[in-house]
C-alpha cells in the first residue's frame, strides 16, 4: 500500500519545528507502524537525509516508550493500543497520516517525535513506592490479599507510563498516571501505612511539574493502552481528601 | 591463567551462610566515602542500585532508555520461580537446585545454582512487601503454576506481566533512593568504555544520548547489569536497544567472556512474516500449561487448522516426550519444532510455524478461565497477527531469546577485573547450557537484592582508605579519546549501506550457522563470513546525522560494530565444544534418534575466553566443573 506522511521535524528543544512531507510506496499492510517508520528512515539515510528520531524499545506494547500523535490521536486510531502495536492494516491505501510528538507543557520535545517524560519519574520518586528496605521482608503469605483485591490492584499497577493520557488531555493533566499508582498502593495492605503521605506528596509533585488540572473529560481513559480506568482518579481524590481531612502525614 | 571461582568451603547448603558470616563489612559511616557505578536498570541493576543506595553508598545509576522503568526486564511475561512449596507438591530448595542443574545440562556451578534456589524464597517475600500484585488464590494466598522442564508448581506470576511488575517494584525502590539523594540517576546515557586504573575497575565513559556529550564517571567499583545480547540475531524476542556493548568493551579491557555461544532459542514466539520485520514477539511459555502443540500429520497440509481432524494431527511433543509433553524444556521443544518445520510439516503462510492449540483447555475450563489466565497474551496475538486464538490455534515458532553466556564471574559475581562486577543476564552464571523458564527474573533479582550487597561490601572494605577517585587521570583521558575516535571513525565512513542492513545480514548468518543447530563446517564458514562482513561494515556503512546531538543511527552503529566481534567469538566457542548440550546442538554429536549427546569426559568445563587483540585468535581458558552433590546424568525428558 502507499502512504503520504506529514511528520513533525524539530532539531532540538529550542529550535522551531515544522511538518515535512514524505511518500512511501509498496508497503506491506502487516507492517507495524514503527516498522513503517524504519522503512522511511532507511530510505532517508540512503538518500542522505537525517532519519526521523522517535522513541521505542520493546515493540511489544509494554515498555511505554513509543508514544506519538497519529492523526491527532495519542498512539493512533486503534483504542487501547501503543504505537508499536498499531499495524498498517488500520489505515487505508493512499491515506495521508499526520505524525506529531506528544504535546504537553510538562513533556518538552527533545527532537522530532521524542519528548522528555522524566516528570513521571519524579512523581514516582516523590512517593510512589512502599518504604521497605531490601533483605528482611516477612514471609509473603503473612500478608494475605484476596484474589479480588490483587486483581484490582493489578489493574492499576499495569500502567506503562507512556504518557498518552497526558498528551490526549486538553489540560495536559497527569491525573490518570498518578492516580493509577496511588490506587495500586492504596488497595494493598503493604501500601496502606503510607497512603496519606503518598497521595499528598505525589499530587504536590504533579503540580510542580507543570501538569494541568483534571477537569474530568475522561479522554485519558479512552486512549490509555492499558485501559486504566478514570475510577482511579476518583480514588486519588478520595485519598487526597481523606489525607487532608485527617490532616496526617502517614 | 587459572580461574578461581572462590566457592566457599563447607557443605552445599551452608556455603552461602558461611560466606556471609566471613565476608568483610563496611561501617555505615564509611559507606558515604565509597562511590559505586551501576550500569543498567533492569531487575539486576535497579535492585542492586536501590539496595546499595539504601545501605548508604553513593550510587550512580545508568541506562540508555528515557526512564529506568523501561529496561528490558519489563517485557518478561511468564513468571518467576521460587521454591516456596506453597502447593505442597514436594518442592524444596534442593529440588529446584537439582531441576536447574539438570535443565542446564550440567554446565553450571553447583554452588551458584544452589544459592539462587536458596535466595528464591526471599525474593518472593521482598517483592510482595514492595506491593507486587502476584496472582492470588481466593483465600488470599499466593498462587503459582508450572513452567517448562519441571514437575512442580513453583512459578509465581502477575498475570502475563510478571517482569513488568517485578521491575516496577525494583524501579520504585530505586526512585525512592533517588528522591533521598543516595542514588543519582543518569537515564539516556550509554556506557561506551570501562576505565581501569592500576588493574582495578575505576570508572566508565558514557555518551549522553540526548546531547551527544562524552562524560567521565569515576567510582570505587563498577557493576554491569546490562542484560543479554540475543539481539545479535536481529530477529529475536528482545527489545530493539538490547545489546552486548557494555560487557564487550569490558571484555576488551580484560574481563573474560564465558560460554558466549549458549543462546537460548525460545519455542513460543510468533513466526516471522516478512523482511521488514524488526523483532519477533514472544508468547509466554506459560501458555504451554494449557496449550497443546501440534503440526499436521501430513506434509504440505493446506487445510485450516480447525478442519484437520484429531487423528490427522501430530502432537509431536506429547509423542516424543511423554513425561513432560508440552512442557518439555525450551531447547528440546525448540529443536523438535525446527525438526518438524524442516521436515515439511510447518504451518502458516510461510510454513515456518507450529500450532499451539487451546481448544481442549477452553472446552474443559471455559473461555473465562483461560481469559483470566492469559487474556492479555491473546489480545496481543490478535493485535499483531489479526487472528483470534480463542477460535483457532496460535501459530508459534522458535526465536532467539536469552543469552546464557556473558562475562565470566566468580562466586562473588566479580569478573576477572577486580572491582568490576556483572549481574543478571550480563554474567554467565547459574543457567548452564540452557535456562529453565522463570529462572532469569529470579537470577537478575537475587543478584541485585541479595548477593551483590554482600560481595561488593567484601570488596569495598579494602577501599575505604583509597579516597575519592578522580576522573582527571591519563587513564580516563585515554579511554575518552578512544571512544571519541571510534565515534568519529564511524561517522567518517560515509558509505552506502545502512547499519540495519549489516545487522540483519549478520543475524541471518548467525541464525543459519550458529543458531538452533551448528556443525564444524558451518561454523568455520560463518567465522570467515563475519570477518568479511565486519570489514565491509568499516568501509561501507553510512551513519547519518551529527556526533554532538541525539543520533539513533550512531548508537546502533556502535552496537553493531561490537556484534561482529561477539558473533565471531560465539562461533569460536561453538566450534571448540565437540558435544551437544543445552542450547548448543552440534549436529555431529547426536544420538540415533536425534537427541543431544553430551560429552562429560572432555567438556565438563566452563569456556572462558580472553581477548587477544583485534587480529588475534581468542584464547580459551577452562574452569573445570566439579559436581559433588549431583552426578551428571543423561538429560532425558521421555
Ligand atoms: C520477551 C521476553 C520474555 C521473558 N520472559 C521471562 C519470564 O517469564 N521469566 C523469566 O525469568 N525471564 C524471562 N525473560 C528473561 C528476562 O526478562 C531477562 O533475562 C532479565 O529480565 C534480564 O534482566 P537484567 O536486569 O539482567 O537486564 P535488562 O532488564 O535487560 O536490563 C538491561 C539494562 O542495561 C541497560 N544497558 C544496557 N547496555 C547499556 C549501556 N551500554 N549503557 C547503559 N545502559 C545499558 C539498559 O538500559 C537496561 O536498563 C524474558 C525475556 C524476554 C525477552
Ligand atoms: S495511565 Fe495509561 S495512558 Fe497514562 S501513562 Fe499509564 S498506561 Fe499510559
Ligand atoms: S516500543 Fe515499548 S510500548 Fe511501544
Amino acid at each position: 500500500m502507499d502512504l503520504h506522511l506529514k511528520i513533525w521535524r524539530q532539531k532540538d528543544r529550542k529550535s522551531e519545528g515544522k511538518l515535512v512531507n514524505y511518500d512511501l510506496k509498496g508497503l506491506n499492510p502487516h507492517m507495524s507502524f514503527l516498522e513503517m517508520l524504519d522503512t522511511l528512515n532507511e530510505k532517508l539515510i540512503i538518500e542522505g537525509d537525517e532519519p526521523v528520531e522517535f522513541d521505542h524499545d520493546c515493540r511489544e506494547g509494554i515498555c511505554g516508550q513509543c508514544g506519538m500523535m497519529i492523526n491527532g490521536i495519542a498512539h493512533g486510531p486503534l483504542k487501547h493500543t501503543t504505537t508499536c502495536q498499531l499495524h498498517l492494516r488500520s489505515f487505508k491505501d493512499g491515506e495521508t497520516i499526520l505524525i506529531e510528538p506528544f504535546k504537553a507543557e510538562a513533556f518538552p520535545v527533545k527532537k522530532d517525535l521524542k519528548v522528555d517524560r522524566s516528570a513521571f519519574d519524579r512523581i514516582i520518586s516523590s512517593g510512589g513506592f512502599v518504604s521497605v528496605n531490601t533483605g528482611q521482608a516477612p514471609d509473603a503469605t503473612a500478608i494475605p490479599v484476596t484474589h479480588q483485591t490483587a486483581e484490582e490492584a493489578f489493574d492499576s499497577a499495569a500502567c506503562i507510563g507512556c504518557g498518552a493520557c497526558v498528551a490526549t488531555c486538553k489540560n495536559g493533566s497527569a491525573a490518570l498516571f498518578t492516580s493509577a499508582k496511588i490506587t495500586h498502593m492504596a488497595l494493598l495492605p503493604q501500601g496502606k501505612e503510607e497512603r496519606s503521605k503518598r497521595v499528598l506528596d505525589m499530587v504536590a509533585q504533579m503540580d510542580a511539574e507543570l501538569f494541568g488540572h483534571c477537569s474530568n473529560t475522561e479522554a485519558c481513559e479512552v486512549e490509555c493502552p492499558q485501559g486504566i480506568s478514570v475510577l482511579n482518579i476518583a480514588r486519588m481524590n478520595f485519598e487526597y481528601n481523606r489525607a487532608l481531612f485527617f490532616n496526617k502525614k502517614g | 591463567m587459572i580461574l578461581d571461582s572462590k566457592i566457599p568451603q563447607g557443605p552445599l547448603e551452608q556455603k552461602w551462610d558461611n560466606y556471609k558470616k566471613k565476608a568483610k563489612l563496611v561501617n555505615p559511616a564509611n559507606r558515604k566515602k565509597l562511590d559505586i557505578i551501576v550500569v543498567g536498570t533492569g531487575l539486576a541493576g535497579s535492585s542492586a542500585a536501590a539496595s546499595l543506595g539504601e545501605m548508604g553508598y553513593n550510587v550512580k545509576s545508568f541506562c540508555f532508555q528515557d526512564s529506568p522503568r523501561r529496561a528490558h526486564s519489563v517485557a518478561a511475561q511468564g513468571g518467576v520461580n521460587a521454591a516456596k512449596n506453597y502447593k505442597n507438591d514436594g518442592d524444596s530448595v534442593y529440588r529446584m537446585f537439582a531441576d536447574t542443574l539438570k535443565g542446564g545440562d550440567f554446565r553450571a556451578r553447583e554452588a551458584n545454582v544452589y544459592r539462587m534456589a536458596e535466595c528464591s524464597l526471599n525474593l518472593i517475600d521482598q517483592a510482595v512487601a514492595q506491593g507486587v500484585p502476584f496472582g492470588r488464590e481466593y483465600g488470599g494466598y499466593l498462587n503459582n503454576r508450572s513452567f517448562g522442564g519441571v514437575q512442580v508448581s513453583r512459578t509465581f506470576y502477575a498475570r502475563g506481566q510478571t517482569g513488568q511488575q517485578l521491575l516496577l517494584g525494583a524501579y520504585q525502590a530505586l526512585m525512592r533512593q533517588v528522591g533521598k539523594g543516595s542514588v543519582q540517576l543518569f537515564s539516556r546515557h550509554e556506557m561506551l568504555d570501562l576505565v581501569i586504573i592500576d588493574g582495578k575497575a575505576r570508572g566508565i565513559i558514557v555518551r549522553n544520548l540526548d546531547t551527544g556529550e562524552i562524560e567521565r564517571h569515576a567510582a570505587h567499583a563498577v557493576i554491569l547489569a546490562t542484560g543479554g545480547y540475543g539481539k545479535i540475531y536481529y530477529l529475536s524476542t528482545l527489545a530493539m536497544g538490547c545489546n552486548g556493548s557494555a560487557i564487550w568493551r569490558a571484555h576488551k579491557k580484560g574481563a573474560l567472556m564465558a560460554s558466549p555461544s549458549w543462546i537460548q532459542v525460545h519455542p513460543t514466539s510468533l513466526p516471522q512474516s516478512g523482511d521488514y520485520q524488526s523483532k519477533l514477539t514472544l508468547m509466554s511459555e506459560s501458555l504451554r500449561n494449557d496449550g497443546r502443540i501440534w503440526v499436521p500429520a501430513k506434509q504440505d497440509e493446506n487445510r485450516a487448522p480447525n478442519d484437520i481432524p484429531e487423528n490427522e494431527r501430530d502432537y509431536y511433543l506429547e509423542r516424543r516426550y511423554p513425561a513432560f509433553g508440552n512442557l518439555a524444556p525450551r531447547d528440546i521443544s525448540s529443536r523438535a519444532a525446527k525438526e518438524r518445520i524442516d521436515a515439511g510439516y510447518g504451518t502458516g503462510p510461510l510454513k515456518n510455524a507450529v500450532y499451539l492449540d487451546f481448544s481442549k483447555a477452553i472446552k474443559e475450563q471455559g473461555k473465562e478461565k483461560i481469559k483470566e489466565k492469559y487474556g492479555n497474551l491473546f489480545d496481543m496475538y490478535l493485535k499483531i497477527t489479526g487472528y483470534d486464538a480463542y477460535k483457532e490455534p496460535m501459530m508459534i515458532s522458535p526465536s532467539a531469546h536469552f543469552s546464557m553466556g556473558g562475562l565470566w564471574v566468580d562466586y562473588e559475581l566479580m569478573t576477572t577485573i577486580p572491582g568490576l562486577f556483572a549481574l543478571g543476564e550480563a554474567n554467565f552464571a547459574d543457567h548452564g547450557a540452557n535456562r529453565l523458564g522463570a529462572n532469569s527474573l529470579l537470577q537478575a533479582s537475587v543478584d541485585g537484592y541479595f548477593i551483590a550487597p554482600y560481595t561488593i561490601a567484601n570488596y569495598l572494605a579494602d577501599e575505604i582508605h583509597t579516597g575519592k577517585i578522580s576522573p582527571d587521570t591519563p587513564e580516563f583521558e585515554q579511554a575518552e579519546n578512544a571512544v571519541k575516535k571510534q565515534i568519529q571513525d564511524l561517522m567518517n565512513i560515509k558509505g552506502t549501506k545502512t547499519v540495519d542492513y549489516f545487522h540483519k545480514t549478520l543475524g541471518k548468518l548467525l541464525y543459519d550457522y550458529c543458531g538452533l543447530a551448528r556443525n564444524e563446517k558451518g561454523l568455520q564458514y560463518a567465522i570467515q563470513e563475519i570477518r568479511k562482513l565486519k570489514q565491509e561494515f568499516h568501509k561501507d556503512v553510512r551513519v547519518s546525522g551529527q556526533v554532538n546531538t541525539m543520533n539513533a543511527e550512531l548508537e546502533k552503529a556502535g552496537r553493531v560494530a561490537d556484534y561482529f566481534e561477539i558473533g565471531e567469538l560465539m562461533c569460536y566457542d561453538a566450534l571448540t565444544r565437540n558435544e551437544s548440550c543445552g542450547a548448543h546442538f552440534r549436529e555431529e554429536f547426536q544420538t540415533p534418534d536425534g537427541e543431544a549427546m553430551r560429552n562429560d569426559a572432555e567438556y565438563q568445563f566452563i569456556s572462558a575466553w580472553k581477548w587477544t587483540g583485534e587480529n588475534g585468535e581468542p584464547e580459551l581458558i577452562r574452569e573445570p566443573l566439579i559436581f559433588e552433590e549431583i552426578q551428571p546424568t543423561v538429560r532425558s525428558y521421555k
